[in-house]
């Protein structure tokens, strides 16, 4: 553990991902920091670990009836008006 | 009738450690009512902009009279869905985070503009605003100024989860990292908690989008 913590990892909504899960974020937060920050650009980032993830994930959510599907990126609401 | 919030603060952070904190702010000591964090669809543009959706679960804590709204046996969790755009050109990240069930007791939609700041070099400028709508037939009311309380609650608590995280990620202990003000549309928020990052607290006219 850098610095002395103890960094935990959250859990998915799906019991059985929350490993798989762990494994994406991490491929992901490396890849954001030092590639995707810095302008770097290739490949979709973590593809192996991402797919397994999303295999996992997604029937969890279908599971569970998680409205999430055919909703528009942004909000349903993107329009709103600045303060 | 929508009830809208808004704030603005500097995190004495830089915007690249702040977006590199925002995916690693769960779990953390103030977000205990987060239960779940998924990435459910993620892409890169040609334009290299980050697309993400990701679901949260959070625990449903309420007073008690709002029990009353609540069938028996109703799920009690609230599913969030956080949809994100990160422009590593332009240098922003911007959220949009609403609420996908127990919409009609209420509806909470925020959007977060987090970008380099004008005023303070290397610190990074958050403006969030909510949008607070109940469909609880002559209870709108007072269940959106309980809304509006707790987001400002939460609020607290999230920029506290931030300020955290980015203390990891920074290697150092968790310090005050916020200045800023608040600005909020609301005609009877007397005595709603003090956000975090209220130094300044003014009160507008209503302005009502709906």
């Amino acid at each position: 553990h850098l610095f002395g913590f103890s960094v935990a990892a959250m859990n998915s909504v799906g019991e059985a991902c929350t490993e798989l899960k762990r494994e994406y974020d991490q491929c992901f937060n490396r890849w954001f920091a030092d590639k995707f920050l810095k302008g770097e650009r290739g490949a979709e980032p973590c593809a192996d670990s991402f797919r397994l993830y999303q295999r996992c994930v997604q029937k969890a959510i279908k599971d569970k009836d998680i409205p999430v599907d055919g909703l528009d990126f942004m909000g349903p609401n993107k329009d709103k008006p600045d303060g | 009738m929508v009830k809208y919030f808004t704030t603005k603060c500097d995190i004495n952070a830089a915007w690249d450690h702040v977006v590199s904190a925002f995916w690693q702010r769960y779990p953390n000591p103030f977000s205990t009512h987060v239960l779940t964090e998924d990435v459910v669809y993620r892409e890169v543009t040609t334009d290299h902009r980050l697309l993400s959706r990701r679901l949260l679960t959070k625990t449903n804590r309420l007073p008690r009279w709002a029990e009353h709204f609540f069938p028996a046996g109703m799920s009690r969790s609230v599913y969030i869905v956080e949809d994100s755009i990160v422009d590593p050109i332009s240098r922003s990240l911007t959220t949009y985070t609403w609420n996908l069930n127990h919409t009609t007791l209420m509806s909470v939609e925020e959007r977060c503009v987090f970008r380099d700041s004008a005023e303070q070099p290397g610190a990074t400028q958050l403006k969030r605003e909510a949008w607070i709508t109940s469909g609880i037939y002559g209870f709108s009311r007072p269940i959106q100024e309980f809304g509006l309380a707790r987001f400002k609650s939460n609020q607290v608590r999230a920029m506290k989860g931030l300020e955290y995280a980015l203390s990891n990620l920074q290697g150092e202990t968790p310090q005050r990292l916020l200045r800023g003000s608040v600005k909020e549309t609301s005609d009877v928020a007397k005595g709603a908690p003090q956000s975090l990052a209220s130094t300044a607290s003014t009160t507008q006219n209503p302005q009502h989008y709906v």
